[in-house]
């Protein structure tokens, strides 16, 4: 692929999950993506043409060149999330690569969280399974604005319309049930590439673009918020000595809204209003701030304000409280345990909580309600209502993913334990 | 064009400044939730982008951490004089922790052999530079597409009093919210640009018009070849060995490490232009001409596990 100098200065990002197993042709597809892409080296090629050799494979297994820790390529499985890179001239990709099975959910989570698009991958000779249905699920807890379903494998179901019509039909309808708005669906096959880089020609009847014409295309522009301005102080930049003397900039990245030089902001929890005198990146200004920029914001007055403090505007402002009720995605071996205490961290704060309720386990095979339900352990989801020391100052996670969502962290083992999206504030 | 979708490409961020601000956030977070941070400076052009993303998420302020080298000894001389001219116009703190201190008091080895190497001989110097200044957290320049152990690896690391990293027990990092709690003796690695590529890095240093070492353009050099790779050939203990030939190429060098383990590329890129023109075409990974790598399949992850960054 061409570009030119100019092109690469003016690309957009986009990061995508894909969620599947070895069985999907998980790791073949993302392979076909780096390969047809022109992203693979010669010299990871020859690694992964050794690795096959050596294992005695018949031809090189493309998915090789995605399995990165030792154990994961010599058991054929994929433990992590991994994190893999192509560009087109159009766009840069990041794909969070997650393990499929159950015993991954929390991985799977883990990757969703900064994606804006997620692949699902279904064999078409099995059509959706228990894990399509699993797969779609998180995707729409996560808030995962676009998804694609590529019905893969079709070279061994004969290329068949019928076949891939049938399994549009059955997703669509359990979809039905999830918050999904952008669905688009590609017959394809990754070990062959039909569909993947380049348009098939075994499958004339499909109409639609390639998955990459796609991923190049899909309209993201308007998953940001510019409605509602929340700038979380991350850091006070405050210079010593006499030259900057009057220097004094709060440090943040923009979760949401556009913050613009001479708006009126208040800030939270104090209360306290002032205006936007500058806003900075090191030192360079500029008019305004969108997110997911991190700028430095100085105001006209000089109210006293820290880590942890939000700004946002005064007619427009984020709930806040300290009853929130949120699902949780547990992410331990030790589970979460009713009427203990957590510490949590939300946007740049940081505060101490105790699980006052678990209202149910969602079980995620069949979306039912366990509300008899004791505790969570690894990978289960369930809906919690917490008690916070202080206020957080919050949206609700389908409104913003940033202020909507916080990790819970054990604070014995300082792990990380947990990862909420918040739904509002208790009843 | 609606108001909405006009705004939306008003305040359209570029793959670069999105990076960007996600490295500054990574950067401002480890100042707020750590005492004693250090930035690892190498020379290298990613440290290089390191520093200067530094510069954005904390001027007109000093940095709130010191800079850190860990000099092996094995420096190219221009890396060496590029690093104090740049410490010199950015005023802030440079700590050096010497390879050769720690071989002198029986710490650390030189690995024997044809090619001798101080790679692994950096391991202890660097854990002796977090015992010396208490560090607890380290910025490092690694980024995950460079080699296949580093593409799971969290941007927030964690080691345990050993320096190692743990590859199958790491915490999930989500959304922006990173968890730095640890306790006396763990520290963290912090890698704030992950997610860049090579092509990236470079795309940046046009765009910021950020000055590198001239090591990294085009320039005439004496190199041997040694297992398919140009060498450079320099003062003992870089000379050519038995047989081979000394030979003036025009090269540059696309990663700068130590002398005894950087290999140089044919290449007439003199600008960055052409360098990204030809980090476009190249057919071989910039880790290709590391020959530190080529040990084992497994080579990085097996020193990650040993406290390698």
């Amino acid at each position: 692929m061409d570009f030119s100098t100019d092109a690469y200065l003016d690309m957009d990002l986009l990061r995508f999950l894909t969620c599947g197993s070895v069985d999907d042709g998980k790791s073949t597809l993302i392979g076909r993506l780096l390969y047809d892409s022109k992203s693979i080296f010669e010299d990871q090629l020859e690694a992964a043409e050794t690795a096959s050799l050596s294992r005695g494979d018949q031809r090189m297994d493309l998915a090789l060149l995605t399995d990165g820790l030792r154990a994961e390529r010599e058991q054929g499985i994929t433990i992590d999330v991994a994190y893999r890179y192509f560009a087109t001239p159009k766009r840069k990709f990041i794909i969070a690569d997650c393990p499929g099975h159950v015993q991954y959910t929390r991985n799977m989570v883990t990757g969703a969280s900064t994606a804006n698009l997620a692949l699902i991958l279904i064999d078409a000779r099995h059509g959706v399974i228990e894990q399509t249905r699993r797969h779609s699920f998180i995707t729409s807890l996560l808030r995962i604005p676009h998804l694609v379903v590529c019905v893969n494998k079709m070279d061994l179901a004969d290329w068949s319309q019928e076949t891939y019509d049938k399994i549009r039909e059955d997703f669509e309808e359990f979809a039905a049930r999830f918050e999904i708005t952008d669905i688009t669906f590609i017959p394809m096959s990754a070990l062959t590439g039909d569909n993947v880089v380049n348009r098939s020609e075994n499958m004339d009847w499909y109409q639609g673009p390639s998955l990459l014409h796609h991923l190049e295309n899909v309209h993201i522009a308007g998953d940001r918020d510019m409605i509602d301005p929340r700038f979380p102080v991350q850091w006070v930049v405050r210079p010593q000595g006499d030259e900057h003397h009057d220097y004094r900039g709060y440090g943040g990245q923009v979760a949401s809204g556009v913050f613009q030089v001479g708006d009126e902001v208040v800030a939270l929890p104090s209360g306290m209003e002032s205006k936007i005198k500058s806003i900075d990146i090191g030192g360079a200004s500029q008019q305004f701030a969108s997110p997911p920029q991190s700028v430095s914001i100085q105001l006209e007055n000089d109210i006293d304000i820290s880590r942890g403090d939000m700004l946002c505007r005064p007619n427009n402002q984020p709930t806040s409280g300290q009853d929130i009720d949120a699902m949780v995605v547990w992410m331990a071996d030790t589970p979460m345990q009713v009427g203990k205490k957590y510490t949590i961290r939300h946007t740049s704060n940081e505060a101490r909580c105790i699980v006052k309720n678990l209202n149910y386990r969602l079980d995620i095979e069949t979306l039912h309600r366990v509300e008899e339900a004791e505790d969570l352990k690894l990978n289960e989801i369930g809906r919690i209502s917490i008690r916070t020391t202080k206020p957080l100052f919050y949206d609700p996670y389908r409104q913003c993913r940033v202020t909507g969502s916080f990790i819970i962290v054990d604070e014995q083992t300082n792990n990380t334990v947990g990862a909420a999206m918040i739904i509002g504030e208790t009843n | 064009m609606s108001q909405i979708a006009d705004s939306q490409a008003h305040y359209r961020l570029t793959h670069l400044k999105a990076l960007e601000a996600e490295a500054i956030h990574i950067m401002r977070e480890v100042a707020a939730q750590f005492e004693k941070p250090a930035l690892m400076f190498s020379g290298g052009k990613d440290s290089i982008v390191m520093v200067k993303l530094a510069e954005k998420a904390f001027r007109p302020a000093k940095f709130p951490f010191p800079l850190l080298h860990i000099d092996t000894g094995h420096n190219f001389p221009e890396a060496l004089a590029f690093r104090d001219q740049l410490v010199d116009s950015i005023g802030e703190r440079l700590i050096i922790h010497k390879v050769q201190d720690l071989i002198d008091k029986g710490m650390a080895t030189e690995d024997p052999g044809p090619f001798p190497s101080r790679n692994r001989a950096q391991i202890p110097t660097l854990l002796d530079a977090i015992e010396t200044y208490q560090f607890d957290a380290l910025f490092g320049g690694a980024r995950r597409d460079e080699e296949k152990a580093r593409a799971k690896e969290r941007i927030f690391s964690f080691r345990d009093d050993f320096g190692q990293w743990d590859p199958k027990n790491q915490r999930p990092e989500l959304w922006n919210l990173y968890n730095g709690r640890s306790r006396m003796g763990e520290n963290i690695r912090v890698f704030p640009i992950s997610n860049w590529t090579e092509m990236d890095v470079w795309q940046y240093i046009m765009l910021e018009e950020i000055e590198i070492p001239d090591l990294y353009f085009s320039h005439e050099r004496e190199v041997v070849e040694r297992r398919g790779q140009l060498v450079p050939v320099g003062d003992a203990p870089f000379g050519p060995r038995d047989g081979e030939e000394v030979v003036k190429r025009t090269v540059r060098f696309r990663t700068v490490g130590d002398m005894s383990c950087t290999a140089a590329t044919d290449s007439p890129a003199a600008n960055l232009e052409e360098i990204v023109g030809e980090v476009a075409a190249a057919r071989a990974s910039e880790r290709g001409a590391r020959m530190d790598d080529k040990n084992s399949e497994a080579a990085m992850e097996d020193r990650k596990k040993e406290g390698y960054f």
